[in-house]
Parts: C-alpha cells; structure tokens; sequence
C-alpha cells in the first residue's frame, strides 16, 4: 500500500529549521499532549454538579436544629468536565502501565487486569462487613482460602489478615511479641533494628511503646552476627530484620540470628517487604522467624494506587499465634466459616492482642491477591522469584563497571541492585541522576536509601519486565551515569522534558499551603 | 506463564552476561537446607484467566450482595451510589499504577489530585488543614488521640459512648501498649447523647476529648459546650465522622471549635467492599499541622516559576524521623483518596447538599413507617441517615433470621456490644439514596412478622 504522502513530508527536510525545546512559545503554554490543568477551585463552581437527584421526600428534617446554614464551598463539575479534568491529570503521572518502575523495595510489579475485575464482582464489592456471618460465607471463605496460601507460602502455622498496609503489619508482628513478653512476665523495653531498615521498622517499635537502638552491620552489607550477640540479653525484646535486607541481599545467618535472639529469650520479627525475591523458593518459617508482615501491593501484585491502599497480613510462629489480633476466620468441620470478633473473645481466645482495625482488613486486596497466586501457582510464584533475581543480577553486571556497586562483589544480588554515588564529577549526585533519567523517559530508582550507602540508588527491575525493556533501561541508565561522571552541567537542572521542572521543596515545607485559598489570601499570605 | 516475559532464551542470554551457570548460583547466600527443591507442594499450578474467574465468581456467588435485597446496614460502613465515572477514573492505569509521589516531576497528577482532596475534606470538616490520607477512621482515630498526646504532653483520653465500639476497641488495644489512659463507656439507650457526662470526665490531666458526630446510634449534637470545656482544660476535642455525606447537612465539626477531626471517607466513591480498603480522612486547625501523621501535599512553584505540588513537611515522617516520627504511617490511601475527590468534584457543594437531605429525609420517613410497627419504636429524637430502634425482643437473632429472607435489616447492637446486654434489643437502620420505598415495606413486613 502506498501512503499519501503528497503535502504531507513523512521525512524531514534538511531546510527545516528545528528549534531548540522550549524556544517555541504557545499561546497556552501547553506543548501538545503536555496540557496544564487548572485547580477544581478555579474552574467549578458550587451550584454546578455531574450527579442527578430524585427529589427528597417533603418532610420536616430532624437535624437537632445543627443545620449547615454557611457556604461549604466545595466546587462541582458535570461529569464531562470531571472525567476530563482527571484523565488531563492522569497524564502528567508516570506510571506500570506507562514504563519500567525500578523503584527498590517497593516492588513496583505489573498489575494483572483480572485482579481488578474480579475485586469488582458484586458478591465482594457489595457486601457489608457486618452482614450476619450466613450471608458472607463466600467472603469468608475468600479471606480463609488467601490465609491458607500465606501459611503455606511462608511456612507458619498462623497468619492476621486485619492490617491495612506493611507498617500497620509491622504495628501487628510487634504488638504481639510485646504480647508475648508480657504473658511470661517478661517486661523488656528495647528492639533492635539494623541502620538499613525501612523507616517504618523503628517508628513502628516506638510507635508500640519500645526504645531502639541500632544493629551493626558488616562490611558486606549484612547483620553483624557477633555485634548482635554481644548487644542481646535481657532487656531486648526482639529484633526486626528485612531479608533479603535493603541492600539487595539475603542474610545467610537468619537461622543463626534467629537462634541467638531465642536464646536470649527475644523474639525475631521480619520485615517481608523483600519476600518477592524469595516467595515459592524459601519458607520464612524455615528462617527461624516468629512474625512477618506480608505487602500484598508488593508480592502479590495489588496495585499502588499513588500510595495505597496497601494490605499487610502477618505470619506468625507458634510462638505467637495465641496473640495475633482480632477479628479472623475459622472453618469448621462442617465446612462453615466464622467470623471471631469481639462475641468470642473470651470464649475461646483470651489471649489476641485485641482488633488494631474496624472491620475485617483489606477485603479488596485479598480478592486482588487471591487472584494473583491462584493464576500463577505454585510452579509459577517460584519463576516469579526467580525472574526477578535474575533480572536484577542482569542489571548489576551491566552496570557494576560504570557504577559502584559496593556489596557486588560478595556475590549475587536478590531481587534489587544497589549502587552508589562514587565517582560523579563535578559536584552531581544521585538526586541528578535520577532527574536525568525522568527526561529519558523512567522513573528513577529508590535514592538515598538504604542509608548505610552513599548516594544510594536502590534498582528493583521485577519479574514482569521483558528482556528488551530491561536492556533499554540499561542503555539510558549507563547513558545517565556516564553523563554524572563526565560532569554534565545540564543533568543539574533534569528533569527538562517533565511536565514540571524541579521543585522548589524548601519553600514548600517553610510556609506550607496545604489548601488551596482564594487568590486574595494568597496574596495576604506572601506578605 | 502470561505475566512473566521472559523466555528460556532470554534467561540463558541473561545467565551469560552475569556469568551463573543456572539460577540457582544466583541463589547462593540462601542456605541449601532451607532452599526448596520444587515448586511448593500442597498449593495448586498456575491456570489461565478462565480457570481462575470460575474460582472466584464461585466465591463471589456465595455472598448476598446489598443491591439485590433490600439493605438497612450502616454503622460506620454506608452504601451510596457512586457515580459511573468514578471507577473509570481509578481505573486509568496512570492513577492505579503509580506510586507514592516521590518524583513530583512525573507525579503532579497524583499531587494535584490530593491538594485537592485535602482542601476538599477541610471545607467538609470545617477546618483549616486536612492531610492525604489514612488507611480509615478507627486507624484515624487512634492516630488523632496520640497527636493530642503530643501536643499536649498528657495521657488521658475521655472517649464518648457514642464513639463506634471496633473504634474504641482499635484505641483500648494500642493504649494499654502506649500506656494512655482511656475513659470509655457503653452507651445507653437514651434519645440524648452523653454530651452532659462528658463535660464532668474533662479534667485538667485530659489531653482530649473523643465525639462521634453523629454517632454509633444516630443521634446529632451540638458538641460547641465540650469543646469550651476541653478548651478551658487545655485539651482538644477530637470529632469523629463516620459518615461525611452528613456534613452536607448538618454543621460542621470546624464550626463548633473541633481541633481535630478525623474520618470514615468510604461513602464516598469507595463501597462497600466488605470493610475494607477504606479511606481515613484527617483535618485540624492550622497550629497544629506540624503534629500531623501521614503524608501533606502541598503547594509550590517549579524552576521556571510554574505552580506544582509536592509532599511537604516530611521531617514529621518515618522515612526521615525514623523512631522519633509523628505515626508509622507509609502507604495510605492514596485510590479510595482519588475515588473520594472524584466523588466529592462530581457532587459538587449543591450536588453533597441535595444527596444529604434526600438520605436525611428518607429516612424520617422510613423510621416513622417503622416506628409504626407494634413492638417497635425509634429512640432518637434526631439523627441523619441512620437511627437506632429499640424493638421488644433480642435483636441479633431477627436480623440474622432476616437475612435468611434476603432482608438485611441493620446492625444488631447485639453484634456490636456482644457483652452489654442492656442494648441487646436495639438496631441500628441506615437509609440512604440508594433505600427504595419498596424496601423499607420490605424491612416493615419482615420486622411485623417477627414481632406478631
């Protein structure tokens, strides 16, 4: 088929003058596809609305005389107004969907479409959490079949499905080794994290009550086994360890760490935002461990959503499972389910710790997840891991000779490739890198983190990403790393080609406008 | 395998590069004996999406689901209808697939939507400030009870009976690890709420004081007296809403000097979902904003002067703070906070207003019609889209018995305070937009035949 190519140049002429970007002014200050949207609150208005009522019955209100008598002033759109003011702003994310998202530690997985349809089936998205227990068998059943995966997955003999996220799961491990402690007579006050955890780790022990210190770590990047020994002892309630920890690698000494804690009468609890690099090839039950949070939006593939939800169920030893929370599901031997809430409490199981949420949990990541592990399986959840390993060994000696890798040459990575800033001219830093890579069209890395690295910058590719996409993002990763090294001038003021430039924080965090106000309060405010 | 792209070809190339003979070198650090030799047993093979959707859709058929039946229940959890334009705003990949917006370069859309959310939820709430999120009210409620114990270095919490009992649960468990102090009783089946006997636990030790409005039995008042109390003590009140539609009807917390209030968001644009995932909402007064848990948005201007938005006062935060943090909070709520605004934008304030008084006004209607049933009669002299009846028998069992004829007639207080036996005759009946007239003769029908 021959194209029309009359009066339409499909190559471009040597005569054409090619401006240089952002020389070329547009009237709107939009560039094409790249469409500044204004603020609902400049826009809508009160009185204008995309939902249609029916009347309201003619009867007297009995709002106790408390009826709203001042504006609320909350504008409102149609409905062709909303869905293009969302789908306009929509555009100005980056994205799975859109590109490769090697954000370390998070897990950043492509997210299975049948997951979504099916979360969205009615009998699990229009149900009541507290419809009598007869009507929500199938609910249930649903929370219990994804329970019984966890245990098996994990190796654990009990799992608390109620945390809403990694941090909250964390609440839940910890909550019940206090528990625990507290069920002998063992009052003890500090927990042990090592410098390279999540942050959520030691707010989450301060958050229950504890003190925390620091466990060393050794020049490869592990747990410092015998700093460890020598810190433990009575006054140190447990420990919270990630493994594989945040610099990508597996703790070779878990069991040993594990003992040595038990030993000293602790209990071990671990950080499973990493288990994506172990599920189906290695059982945390088999580690020793006695709690560990699982994300769901990690391993299991729920989706992100901008920053949650999230869901985070939490494994527990025997040593723990009297005490995990409420409320969770039984299954008789009829094949009933039932729901153990505040009713049976003390019934049957006077030692939980008590409910740390309203209601049952996620119910809407569990669908989601139960959909994931039953399309992949068992045979399928081990390549997960394993693919994902591998992807992130191929990005590490791909880039080990251009980037410092600090713990590579201990040997394989996990799911996650970690490097450092050595070596870049001219005053750039990792925050340069990554805003170099924006403009070549990725998502940066995980940046100064873990902590224990400078310049950290913390690559996690996932199982879902092809060959060819991997290799992409390796030739502008080298191209970016290359360009910090030469000291490239221009890599200081990346991103070029976002739909912001770099923003200013400092002003942000020194007078924050945290709502939006009416143009004349802004300008009361800048006095 | 179809979401792994990687082919046996592709894996030996790759193998190659990073010089490993097979995949298990990479494995190496993991002890041998605690490595698996296959594929986990007792767990099933992968399978396609058709196999996986009959599973599921068995499961899912196995529920009664609120829109086929008529549907009364509330109690912190309310069924709307959300519009059709919400879901396919969530469902936009570049929303449902992003993360937290740590690259505010590439995320403004996911910023701008939570600029706009935090502004909308402090307009609702009446007060200056409001946060992105958090994972749902009972999590709201216990985070706000520790602020108030940062800002004002005491330990006592007064909570009102009429606060949801899964939310003074949520609380009575974190304090008795944290050491707070918590006043809570249940309540009691009055037409007035305990604002009266609130006024005497407010003491100079209190560091808040915990109001559900409108609360566990429906009943609306005017909080304006406990917060001059709390005030003149030094300590705060803390409102709590667990169903914000009502703000559209009736006044503000702000308005009555609240200091903080938190949120149940899930009536708007999230479902039912059985419980969960919800979304927490959170605002206070403008002093207080640097003592906030969870993430802030806020505004900026980028290199070239133009107007942006990032996460701002991060130093509150674990991820800088670590053990010295406001919350532990990481991931919130950032969907259901999307499908909230969406929900908020297309109603607009005419549109929250409207949908407020047809849920306020079906159900005076539908409690005069129950209250009509002999054997039956309504406690609350005012209430919102939800009240509390008192019937002459146990109620637990005649809800159950109910929905065993497709009738979901309400939460049982026999369900919700399971050892107070004083409320075991109470039944707690939401209405909303979405309640047919047809299905409140239903409920009456039902109600009379148990009662005769």
């Amino acid at each position: 088929m021959n194209m029309l190519t009359e009066g339409r140049p499909t190559k471009q002429e040597e005569n054409i003058i090619t401006p240089a970007q952002g020389t070329v002014q547009t009237h709107t200050g939009n560039r094409a596809l790249m469409v500044d949207e204004p603020l609902i609150f400049e826009t809508g208005s009160p009185d204008r609305s995309g939902v249609d009522l029916p009347e309201a019955p003619a009867v007297e209100s009995r709002l106790g005389g408390l009826d709203r008598d001042e504006p609320i002033s909350i504008p409102g759109l149609s409905e062709a107004e909303a869905v293009r003011h969302y789908t306009r702003l929509s555009r100005q994310n980056y994205a799975i969907d859109v590109g490769l998202f090697p954000l370390g530690s998070c897990t950043m997985k492509h997210n299975p479409r049948l997951n979504e349809k099916m979360a969205r089936l009615k009998g699990f998205s229009d149900i009541h959490p507290l419809q009598p227990v007869d009507s929500v068998q199938g609910a249930l059943e649903t929370i219990y079949q994804l329970a019984e995966w966890l245990k098996t997955l994990t190796g654990m003999p009990a799992v608390a499905m109620s945390p809403k996220a990694g941090a909250h799961g964390e609440l839940c491990g910890i909550l019940a080794i206090r528990s625990a402690l507290e069920a002998r007579g063992d009052a003890r006050e500090v927990i042990l994290v090592p410098e390279s955890a999540h942050g959520t780790n030691p707010a989450t022990a301060a958050f229950a009550g504890y003190k925390v210190e620091d466990i060393p770590a050794n020049a490869d990047g592990r747990v410092d086994l015998d700093a460890l020994k020598a810190r433990l002892g009575p006054d140190v309630a447990g420990v919270m360890i990630t493994n594989p920890n945040t610099c990508g690698l597996f703790e070779p000494d878990m069991k040993a760490i594990s003992d040595a804690v038990h030993d000293a009468g602790g209990l071990v609890y671990c950080d499973g935002a990493n288990f994506n690099a172990i599920v189906g090839r290695v059982r945390p039950g088999d580690l020793g461990i006695d709690a560990m949070h699982i994300n769901l939006h990690k391993t299991f593939s729920t989706p992100h959503g901008g920053g949650g939800p999230g869901s985070g169920p939490v494994v527990f030893s025997e040593a723990l499972a009297p005490f995990a929370p409420l409320p969770f599901v039984e299954k008789t031997e009829a094949g009933h389910f039932h729901l153990v809430e505040e009713e049976t409490a003390e019934d049957h199981h006077e030692s939980s710790f008590g409910r740390m949420v309203a209601f049952h949990g996620q119910m809407g990541m569990f669908t989601r997840a139960l959909t994931y592990m039953l399309s992949h399986g068992a045979d399928g959840l081990k390549q997960v891991s394993e693919d994902a390993v591998l992807n992130a060994n191929y990005v590490l000696r791909s880039m080990e000779d251009l980037l410092e890798a600090p713990f590579a040459k201990s040997g394989p990575c996990m799911h996650e490739a970690l490097f450092s800033d050595n070596g870049f001219a001219n005053g750039l830093t990792t925050l340069d890198l990554a805003k170099g890579l924006i403009d070549e069209g990725y998502h940066p890395m995980t940046m100064y983190f873990p902590l224990v690295v400078h310049g950290a910058m913390l690559v996690e590719p996932t199982e879902t990403e092809s060959k060819a996409a991997i290799d992409q993002f390796i030739g502008a990763l080298r191209s970016v790393a290359e360009r910090a090294k030469a000291g490239d001038e221009l890599l200081k003021s990346a991103p070029h080609f976002a739909p912001r430039r770099r923003l200013d924080e400092t002003q942000a965090a020194r007078k924050p406008i945290l709502v939006w106000q009416e143009p004349e309060e802004y300008a009361e405010a800048a006095e | 395998m179809r979401y792994l792209p990687l082919t046996p070809h592709d894996r030996q190339d790759m193998l190659a590069t990073i010089g490993a003979a097979s995949v298990d070198d990479l494995f190496v650090d993991v002890p041998k004996e605690v490595q698996l030799d296959g594929p986990i047993r007792d767990l099933p093979m992968h399978a396609g999406e058709m196999a996986v959707e009959a599973h599921m859709k068995k499961l899912a058929k196995n529920n009664s689901a609120a829109g086929d039946m008529p549907f009364f229940l509330g109690a912190g959890a309310y069924r709307h209808h959300v519009p059709s334009s919400v879901d396919h705003i969530i469902q936009r990949g570049e929303f449902l697939t992003a993360y937290t917006p740590y690259q505010p370069e590439i995320a403004q859309g996911t910023l701008q939507t939570l600029f706009e959310f935090q502004t909308q939820v402090a307009r609702l709430f009446g007060v200056d400030v409001a946060n992105a999120s958090m994972y749902d009210g009972s999590t709201a409620c216990w985070e706000a009870i520790v602020m108030a114990r940062r800002i004002t270095k005491r330990g006592k919490a007064v909570l009102s009976s009429g606060l949801h009992p899964h939310y003074v649960s949520v609380a009575k468990t974190m304090a008795r690890f944290t050491k707070d102090q918590l006043v809570t009783n249940a309540p009691v089946l009055d037409a007035a709420t305990d604002g009266a006997d609130l006024l005497d636990q407010i003491d100079d030790d209190t560091s808040c004081v915990v109001v559900q409005y409108p609360d566990i039995l429906g009943r609306i008042s005017d909080m304006s007296a406990i917060a001059e109390k709390a005030h003149a003590h030094k300590a705060l009140l803390i409102a709590v809403v667990t169903e914000p539609v009502a703000l559209g009807a009736i006044k503000a917390p702000g308005q009555m000097d609240a200091d903080i209030v938190v949120g149940e968001g899930q009536s708007l644009g999230v479902g039912l979902q059985f419980g969960g995932p919800y979304v927490g909402l959170f605002g206070c007064k403008q002093k207080y904003v640097r003592q906030m848990p969870g993430r802030l948005c806020g505004e900026t201007v980028d290199a070239e002067g133009k107007r942006g938005f990032v996460l701002t006062l991060s130093t509150r935060e674990q991820h800088i703070r670590r053990e010295k943090a406001t919350s532990n909070i990481c991931t919130n709520s950032g969907l259901c906070a999307l499908a909230f605004t969406a929900h908020m934008t297309l109603l607009g304030e005419k549109g929250l207003r409207d949908l407020a008084m047809l849920n306020h006004k079906k159900a005076v209607v539908a409690a005069d019609r129950l209250a009509q049933i002999k054997g039956v009669s309504l406690l609350n002299d005012s209430f919102f889209n939800e009240f509390t009846l008192v019937l002459d028998k146990d109620t637990r069992p005649i809800v159950r018995r109910l929905a065993d004829q497709k009738v979901l007639a309400g939460v049982s207080l026999g369900r919700l305070y399971p050892d107070e036996s004083g409320l075991a005759h109470g039944l707690v009946v939401a209405v909303t937009e979405t309640t047919s007239d047809e299905d409140v003769e239903a409920l009456a029908t039902a109600l009379e035949g148990e009662l005769a």
